[in-house]
């Protein structure tokens, strides 16, 4: 009896010499954190994906929590619902987002465009880039490293072992655009999400002679689009054609008229 | 007992199929490409246009920015096209064709003068320096770093002694070795220029021990001298990298981030201090280099003189045409050459050599887990951790990369050789390294 | 030329050195104290060793199979030493079954738990031997002349020993204060005593070490500096350093345990640390802790410190000044 009285009264003192202790630390070393960032970061995807410019999730709710204008803010993952969210939370508008979806400028597949050479080393398109022109011969294609679907965070990249060519699941791409920034071509571009996208599926940006030669599917700046075009969304910069997307109607004139096969559509997929 | 540098070093297989051949002169082709970027820093600019009849020798582009050199036409013709051409790995370079025309015969252009022992000693430094700028002389060890700004050392700088870097630890390579055996005087007149301009008094001409007869040779070209010397130092590999070749000559080791002339040695190529004799002595400018071409399966590899803007792929011709069994085409040597992807590309000032690897050495052995035998450790020269800068590079943290000191790596390729797992260390540091680099800009750009 | 040129990132050539000949060239090494166990112990040490390997070698089959779906890597040989030096670390009187056990634990929980070859944190023999002494401690220091405590020798050793002691346990008696007069130098270096297998024969574990460092497979740095610390910190605390030196595991652990490329340092610095520890802590273990042997401990714990001594012991930078 004597013994479990003494443990009691022992462990009963430790208990509250510790709770003191622990006040007093939590007193101390207590951090100030604006309760907004908690509550921005609880709408936040929490991908840490980097999309929005920011480090992470955190460090973009603390930009939202201490902006005066909620402009140059904005999660491309999150889109409008999360942004709407942020707005009510600090009090201030956001700007009208629109989803955004990658896309894969380049169609040279094996069968188009014929390997030249042969790697070896590293599967990174970064390594292979800055050691050489890439296995085929063209300067501005797909090196097929799979750098772009190694960083995707949201698992929406995968590589087409047929093609060598990444492949873009638009259930699951949500726009972040790390693709866009691992690819040392910047073959992966960001547009507009549509019900179908009508995109060229190239950047070679040599002369026609010279982009015949590297790829069965280039584009070679002939301007047919451009031409069959009735609403004047293409145009052909440095020997190649580019669809201004807030314009393009997707009426597909353009994929027909093109005889390099260079334009290709993508409709989303619902799943 | 012969010196080395200490921390480090590989003793890869010396393979030196060459060696002890003579130079051979290539006969110079009907039709030539110049690269107007063939340097390190920036791009020549043309001065001919299509149509322009040239002599050999005449300047055809001139320095870019100060960081950059001359060109000259390698044969007389006409120029019958400027346009972007493929180089060896494949990138477009803007490039003048010269097409031989026999009405222009071969001789040197008209203003070639060579000078007299008296007229050399009269010259003054700064007429010397530009002799070597107009002359479009560039580093010819591999780097193709301009000459010209190696000569002007930065301010406060004081440079002690000149170091001719007569190494080539590189295997296969032969080329220096060619050229000392052949031209040992001019070579020491080269180095006396040199030592002039830089206002040093004391010369040394450091060559490894692998290359008994160019050191025979250099001596006595030397003998009687006390200026200048002959070192001869113990083969290892990367010897010939600028750092180390201070380390192993003066013992004193170039601190991260400094210049190596803060050691007080300025290092040049020996193949360059020919250069530098040629222009200053006989008024020729660089418009041909020695390329050794070799490969266990070529049947005649040596070493050629070949006239800059000839394809690369004449040169294997002239070794005995490319073999059935080709796998790979470096440019340079095993160590640190580039494997080529265009042979059709041309020789440039930095070509040292060719190597033609039959496909069973072509291919890389499967790569297997880090065993962690620290032999990358032990063979870095610059005293890094490659297995872990490679770790880092491969996993994007940029920031412990360059916490690692990967900017110091000279890329010498010690660490992928020696590695038992056959992993690609090498191919990571150097994706770090790049990438650190632009991470360095970036933030000297913000300040 | 037919085919396509191979591109690849410099260095176009390379040594001929592999992880499979590293591996097969310690196997070799350790040869002659396998031989002299053999010697020692009749063929019961060879049973011992055979068993010790093979289920090293089939626990690693198995789990690559079917828990990693990946291709088998006991080719490299490294199954072969992991199963090597455990036996090495048993007496060979052990029963088959608690072979097989250690083996188990070794290759399953030392080595493939963490990933496999170059992964692994502990050295694979040495998790395997310290599974079985805490389990078995009873049948694990049970030597020849004793066999008891319901322990079956399944191999029929052939008992011609003389004593059922190690040399330091009759040393531990003695609180590490013994006259030497009483020891046979000749039988301590041929190894004609009892212990683990591999304990014994100092003379074949030198060879072996000379055959390492010939082969530059590795270094002096860790075997010397595990014997001299040993030996300076024992002659320190008053013992007869040669005698520590020689007896028990020391000598074994010193070449073939402690060098294991894994779990050592990356660094010459690194690595005179980590040995000079080991040292320091066998003979600790030895003379104020309960287990008369501690170099397994001793090479475990500084396993377990490999990875701080690699982040902040570092190799000398080039163009850093000495001493600084």
């Amino acid at each position: 009896m004597n013994i479990v009285f003494i443990t009691i009264v022992v462990i009963t003192i430790i208990g509250i010499f510790a709770a003191v202790v622990l006040y007093f630390v939590a007193k101390r070393f207590h951090v100030y954190e604006d309760p907004k960032i908690g509550e921005i970061e609880s709408c936040l995807p929490g991908a840490n994906c980097g999309g929005c410019g920011r480090s992470g999730c955190h460090d973009f709710a603390v930009a939202c929590a201490n902006a005066k204008t909620l402009d140059d803010l904005a999660c491309p993952v999150g889109g409008q619902e999360t942004m709407s969210k942020i707005s009510e939370i600090v009090g201030l508008s956001a700007k009208a987002l629109s989803p955004q979806v990658a896309i894969i400028r380049c169609n040279g597949t094996c069968e188009n465009r014929p390997h030249t050479s042969n790697y070896e080393g590293v599967g990174s398109c970064a390594i292979e880039g800055a050691l050489y022109e890439g296995e085929t011969d063209c300067i501005y294609g797909c090196l097929g490293g799979g750098d772009c679907v190694a960083t995707c965070p949201y698992d929406a990249m995968s590589m087409n072992e047929e093609t060598g060519l990444p492949i873009v699941d638009y259930s699951k791409c949500v726009g972040c655009g790390k693709c866009v920034q691992a690819c040392p071509r910047h073959i992966p571009e960001l547009v507009k999400r549509h019900e179908v996208m009508v995109y060229v599926a190239c950047g070679n940006r040599d002369k026609g002679p010279l982009a015949t030669k590297v790829c069965s599917v280039s584009c070679i700046g002939c301007g047919k689009c451009v031409r069959v075009c009735q609403h004047g969304a293409v145009k052909v910069t440095d020997f190649l054609a580019r669809i201004d997307r807030d314009v393009c109607t997707a009426c597909g004139e353009c994929i027909v008229a093109c005889p390099r096969h260079s334009i290709l559509c993508k409709q989303k997929i619902e799943d | 007992m012969s010196k080395t540098f200490k921390i480090g070093g590989i003793h890869p297989n010396d393979s030196k199929l060459t060696a002890g051949k003579e130079i051979i002169w290539l006969e110079q082709p009907q039709k030539v490409q110049m690269m107007l970027y063939q340097q390190i820093g920036a791009p020549s600019i043309c001065i001919v246009k299509v149509g322009d009849k040239l002599k050999k020798g005449q300047l055809i582009a001139e320095d870019g920015s100060f960081v950059s050199a001359c060109q000259h036409a390698p044969i007389s013709g006409t120029v019958t096209k400027i346009e972007k051409i493929r180089n060896t790995q494949g990138w477009y370079g803007e490039a003048v064709t010269i097409e031989a025309d026999p009405d222009r015969g071969d001789d040197f252009m008209e203003a070639s003068n060579p000078r007299t022992q008296d007229q050399v000693d009269a010259l003054s430094i700064k007429e010397i320096i530009d002799i070597v700028d107009s002359h479009g002389v560039v580093g010819l060890g591999g780097a193709t770093f301009p000459t010209r700004v190696k000569l002007l050392p930065p301010e406060g700088s004081k440079p002690e002694v000149v170091i001719i870097n007569g190494v080539e630890c590189e295997p296969y390579l032969t080329c220096d070795d060619a050229l000392m055996r052949r031209y040992p005087n001019e070579i020491v007149k080269g180095v006396e220029l040199l030592m002039k301009v830089v206002n040093v008094r004391k010369g040394v001409i450091a060559i490894e021990d692998n290359k008994p007869e160019a050191i025979k040779v250099m001596r006595k070209a030397v003998e009687g001298r006390d200026d200048i010397k002959v070192v001869s130092l113990k083969k290892k590999y990367p010897q010939g990298g600028e750092k180390q070749l201070i380390a192993a000559v003066l013992g004193k080791e170039v601190k991260s981030g400094a210049l190596p002339v803060s050691t007080g040695a300025v290092v040049n190529n020996v193949a360059t201090v020919y250069t530098i004799f040629e222009a200053v002595y006989n008024d020729r400018p660089l418009i041909e280099r020695v390329v050794t071409v070799t490969g266990p399966s070529l049947t005649n590899p040596g070493n050629f003189l070949v006239t800059l803007g000839t394809p690369i792929r004449t040169l294997i011709e002239a070794a005995g045409g490319l073999p059935e069994d080709t796998g790979k085409v470096i440019a340079g040597g095993p160590m640190m050459g580039k494997a080529v992807v265009n042979i059709d590309a041309p020789t440039t000032k930095g070509l040292s050599g060719i190597l033609v690897l039959p496909e069973s050495e072509s291919h890389r052995k499967k790569e297997l887990p880090c065993i962690r035998c620290a032999n990358c450790v032990n063979v870095c020269p610059m005293g890094l951790e490659p297995y872990l800068i490679s770790l880092l590079a491969k996993k994007h943290n940029w920031e412990d990369c360059e916490k690692g000191y990967v900017m110091n790596c000279i890329e010498c390729g010690s660490c992928s050789y020696i590695c038992s797992s056959h992993r690609p260390l090498l191919d990571y540091i150097k994706l770090g390294k790049q990438t650190v680099a632009g991470i360095i800009r970036e933030r000297n750009n913000q300040k | 030329m037919s085919n396509k040129l191979t591109i690849s990132v410099a260095p176009h050539i390379h040594t001929t050195n592999s992880v499979e000949k590293c591996m097969w060239n310690v196997v070799i090494a350790m040869l002659p104290v396998l031989g002299i166990s053999i010697y020692v112990f009749g063929m019961s040490a060879l049973w011992v060793t055979l068993i010790s390997v093979a289920s090293c070698i089939l626990t690693e089959w198995l789990i690559e199979k079917y828990l990693f779906h990946r291709n088998c890597t006991i080719g490299n040989g490294s199954a072969i030493i992991t199963g090597m030096l455990l036996a090495f670390n048993l007496p060979n009187i052990l029963p088959w079954w608690m072979i097989v056990i250690g083996a188990v634990v070794a290759i399953g929980v030392g080595k493939m738990s963490f990933g496999g070859l170059g992964c692994n944190i502990w050295n694979p023999a040495l998790v395997g031997r310290v599974f079985l002494l805490l389990s078995f401690p009873a049948a694990m220091t049970t030597w020849d002349a004793g066999v008891a405590s319901g322990v079956d020798a399944t191999t029929g050793a052939s008992i011609d020993a003389s004593s059922g002691a190690t040399l330091l346990a009759t040393l531990k008696s003695h609180s590490h204060q013994m006259d030497t007069s009483q020891i046979d130098w000749l039988s301590v270096w041929i190894g004609d005593m009892n212990g683990s297998l591999g304990e014994v024969g100092s003379i074949a574990i030198l060879i072996g070490l000379a055959y390492l460092l010939i082969t530059r497979v590795i270094t002096w740095h860790i075997p010397v500096s595990v014997i001299a610390s040993a030996a300076i910190f024992s002659w320190m605390l008053g013992c007869n350093p040669l005698l520590e030196v020689l007896s028990g595991g020391l000598l074994l652990g010193a070449v073939f345990m402690a060098t294991d490329y894994v779990t050592s340092p990356m660094t010459k610095k690194g690595q005179l640390i980590y040995g000079a520890m080991i040292g320091i802590i066998t003979i600790l273990i030895r003379c104020y802790g309960s287990y008369p042997e501690g170099v397994s401990f001793a090479i475990l714990l500084m396993n377990g410190f490999t990875p701080l001594i690699n982040k902040y012991i570092k190799p000398r930078r080039f163009g850093e000044r000495r001493g600084k």
